[in-house]
């Protein structure tokens, strides 16, 4: 057996006065050998990341070092100064975070990002350091890395500026990579890309890779050893096939068995005829605003698109970020305004509707939004904010507010909530909160744009079941977007698979999943990691 | 290119817009100039202010007038100033250079400074030299600007000898070359650095919130983990994003450099339009008036201009589109 390059024992930091709980990492001891990826699992709160960032000498000045060591290269990493740090990072330890799109300084080009590496360190002249730069960024599969090194951030997409990301970590050959989930941000394509270079590069250069997420796909694809942590103390550590397989912890059983399966359920089909919203020929094409003399810019962002969400049924869109699925959610409650088609909604055309009865119509299709931080008004109390859709559509103030504390109930919350602030609630209580507003005003269609992406696996499946029993009982439709195949595995009837503005595959979950026809469907299948716990 | 084109035909049209609207407006004020200018000459009897209704074009439709001034415009020709018996665009021109002076050494000291305490407080937020830098700034923004300036000059050159107290340079000193410049240098002062001061607060305040910010995004905290020196993640990496925000107030202000410097032109009887716009208002000079706002909302044209394409250079994602 290879000796350990970092070896953390007993690791204790502290959260400042006030938080949740006393320490944020308690007594977390693991190694990580050459060659070899662990994975550190958690939900959000773990303490994983603190980890990571100890690791990095990164740690916040509000997180106190309470005890334990950390040891690397024969010295104790918790006792270093600015200068050693500063020694340290990047040229032995390096690191990548989840967030490509800001994790870049945006004025400075991608070269020059990767070249200041060897400048940090005194090595190399300015000549050389291009050289190692562009050779950097071919060795990363940028394509057309003479063209990528002169590019700004803005102008590489996410998966282009993760590769970037990488080439920088790289640069100086580290013993140790902190990867803090990489690829959590990327399409699920472009994260299997990004595991795959991170594997090969780990390989090749026999690093010792810290990857911290929390998806089970990805750690069935590419982890040796795994680390499960909760409330900041390590409940289970061992090899990734012992783990996954043979889990003997409750906490890690019940996250693995939180992880949705890709086995959509059976499901009866539901009766085609008198469909709850029908659209046909639904079109959106975005014209960047041109100036006098600028030419426009045209992107598709629905082309010609058609489907029927039944009576009680769940329809799945899923599909890449730029697929024009989150678009047709906004066309379909007419957040925007489509450029030409018709969504019959109970024998009335929704897309010809204006003024006040483009009004009162929109009551009959509802939205729940991603983002359950920005999309409640933060200076509103809960109440008002639920019962704020029913007033404007007539119901006298007090009658809405009490229907407002029925709904929360309904949604498993207290009805007490209504006179509390957004930001007092978790993530998946304001996504409870979101969906008793969507349904205060009694809509037949509810439209979910990715409303689980952001929460935890645990309470993920959750907030899923909610909605599942809440479309029964209400005898609702639903919309439901996901980039999630999982997900929409486990909620939808039927799914439509979207690329470039095109439904380019429509048909049950069931027979999606097991007889994929589209090449394109084919490669969203084959990029979902299996995290099954076999 | 294209890009300048098209703002520069933006430009016009929204100097045109301004024109008509403040020939209007100024129209529109009770008070016929012929027939004060008349009383003023003591003579109002009917001829004389016919003449001189005749003379100044004022006894054409008004959108004849318009017209007329319009065209002048285009030839630089502001009309004549009734009052001073001169061509208001002389008058202007003979001015500005004063005012230019004055304005832009007092933008450059607030914006010199500014930048400076304010990426200091931002450095050591939270610490005493944050709050002394903040309280300073702060006390100079407050306090109102004559005030300022007749402290200065109290201290400075009643009390101490050391600067002149007013006008831009010695009058009737009949000095040339390098001993004029320095003349006029030491005029200059006294009224920029008390006119700096009043602008470095925002400045500071700007910078310092923004640097804040910056410092809490991702890419920081990359350079971190690149192993750059402190000094190099805050100049390169954090001041310059920050620096954005304080473009655009600097774009801002420039704009106002031109007419923004009446009170202390005022006080330091400072020769500059400033002071020619305040005494146009107290006389009623209407073409004179509305030659000044032409100037300087062209000059606020001009300088907008001048700041989106310094934006274009600082930031990249802004692309200049062909």
């Amino acid at each position: 057996m290879a000796e350990p390059v970092v070896s953390i024992r007993d690791l204790t930091l502290d959260l400042p006065l006030g938080g949740d709980r006393v320490h944020a990492v308690d007594g977390v001891s693991f190694d990580l050998m050459p060659g070899r990826i662990l994975c550190v699992v958690g939900e959000s709160g773990s303490g994983k990341s603190m980890c990571a960032h100890a690791l990095m000498g990164l740690l916040p000045s509000a997180i106190k070092v309470m005890g334990g060591e950390i040891r690397f290269d024969g010295r104790d990493l918790l006792k270093q100064d600015a200068a050693a740090w500063a020694d340290l990072r990047g040229r032995r330890i390096a690191m990548i975070f989840q967030e490509p799109m800001t994790a870049l300084n945006p004025l400075m080009r991608i070269g020059d990002q990767i070249a200041e590496m060897f400048e940090a360190h005194g090595l190399l002249t300015p000549a050389e350091r291009r050289a190692r730069a562009l050779a950097l960024a071919a060795e990363v599969g940028l394509p057309d890395p003479e063209r990528i090194i002169r590019a700004y951030p803005h102008q590489l997409s996410g998966g282009q500026r993760q590769r970037a990301m990488i080439a920088m970590a790289l640069a100086l050959e580290p013993a140790v990579l902190v990867a803090d989930e990489p690829t959590t941000a990327l399409d699920v394509t472009t994260q299997a890309q990004i595991l795959r270079l991170i594997a090969e590069l780990q390989v090749r250069r026999n690093m010792a890779v810290m990857f911290i997420t929390h998806d089970f796909g990805v750690v069935s694809r590419i982890a040796d050893e795994v680390v499960v942590l909760q409330h900041g103390r390590v409940v289970e550590q061992g090899a990734a096939d012992a783990v996954l397989t043979r889990p003997t912890h409750p906490y890690t059983q019940a996250l693995l068995a939180a992880v949705p399966s890709l086995e959509p359920p059976p499901r009866m089909p539901l009766p085609a005829e008198n469909p709850a919203v029908e659209v046909t020929g639904l079109s959106k094409t975005y014209v960047s605003s041109a100036g006098w003399f600028r030419p426009k810019r045209r992107v598709a962002a629905a082309r010609d698109v058609a489907f029927a969400i039944r009576r009680g049924e769940t329809l799945g869109l899923v599909g890449e970020s730029g697929s024009g699925k989150s678009s047709i959610a906004r066309l379909l409650v007419r957040l925007i305004e489509p450029d030409a088609g018709a969504i019959r909604v109970g024998g009335s055309d929704f897309a010809a509707c204006t003024g006040p009865a483009l009004r009162m119509a929109r009551q009959r299709i509802q939205m729940v939004f991603q983002d359950p931080f920005a999309s409640l008004n933060p200076r509103r109390k809960v109440g008002r904010i639920i019962a704020d859709g029913p007033v404007a559509h007539g119901v006298a103030p007090d009658a809405a507010l009490a229907r407002a504390r029925d709904l929360l109930q309904l949604v498993g919350l207290d009805a007490g909530a209504i006179d509390r602030f957004p930001h007092e609630f978790s993530g998946g209580q304001r996504q409870r909160i979101g969906i008793a507003r969507a349904l205060a005003l009694e809509p037949e269609v509810l439209v979910a744009d990715e409303p689980v992406s952001a929460l935890d696996v645990s309470v993920q499946a959750q907030v899923l079941r909610l909605l599942e029993d809440l479309k029964a009982r209400l005898g609702l439709s639903m919309l439901f977007i996901t980039h999630d195949l999982r997900v929409a595995a486990q909620i939808c009837d039927r799914i439509a698979v979207m690329r470039k503005g095109e439904i380019v595959e429509l048909k049950t979950a069931a027979e999606l999943f097991a007889r994929p026809e589209h090449p394109y469907t084919r490669e969203l299948l084959a990029a979902v990691p299996s995290g099954e716990a076999a | 290119m294209s890009f300048i084109v098209q703002r520069l035909v933006k430009m016009v049209v929204v100097l045109l817009a301004i024109v008509v609207l403040n020939f209007f407006l100024i129209r529109a004020a009770p008070g016929d100039p012929a027939l004060v200018m008349a009383g003023e000459a003591g003579a109002s009897d009917e001829i004389f202010v016919a003449q001189l209704r005749e003379r100044f074009g004022l006894d054409q439709p008004l959108p004849v007038q318009l017209a007329l001034y319009v065209k002048g415009i285009a030839t630089l020709d502001l009309g004549f100033s009734f009052r001073q018996q001169m061509p208001v665009a002389d008058l202007i021109f003979s001015r500005l250079p004063a005012t230019l002076l004055l304005t832009l050494s007092a933008f450059a000291i607030s914006l010199a400074l500014g930048v400076l305490f304010g990426s200091l407080a931002a450095r050591r937020a939270g610490s005493w030299s944050d709050t002394l830098i903040t309280v300073v700034a702060l006390v100079f923004y407050a306090t109102p600007l004559f005030w300022v300036a007749l402290m200065a000059v109290l201290v400075f050159s009643v009390t101490m000898g050391w600067l002149p107290a007013f006008g831009y340079e010695t009058v009737g000193a009949g000095l040339t070359g390098v001993a004029r410049l320095s003349d006029i240098a030491q005029h200059l002062v006294l009224p920029a650095t008390t006119l700096g001061l009043f602008f470095m607060a925002t400045y500071a305040r700007m910078t310092r919130a923004s640097m804040l910010q910056v410092s809490r995004l991702d890419f920081v905290k990359t350079a971190r983990a690149k192993g750059l020196g402190e000094g190099v993640i805050q100049r390169r990496h954090v001041l310059r994003n920050a620096l954005l925000p304080v473009v655009t107030l600097a774009g801002l202000q420039a704009g106002t450099l031109v007419g923004g410097a009446v009170l202390t032109e005022t006080v330091f009887a400072w020769p500059g339009i400033g002071r020619l716009m305040y005494e146009a208002l107290l006389q009623r000079d209407y073409n004179l008036l509305l030659g000044i706002f032409v100037v300087s909302s062209a000059m606020v044209l001009i300088f907008n201009l001048v700041t989106d394409l310094i934006y274009r250079l600082v930031d990249p994602r802004i692309e200049i589109k062909a």
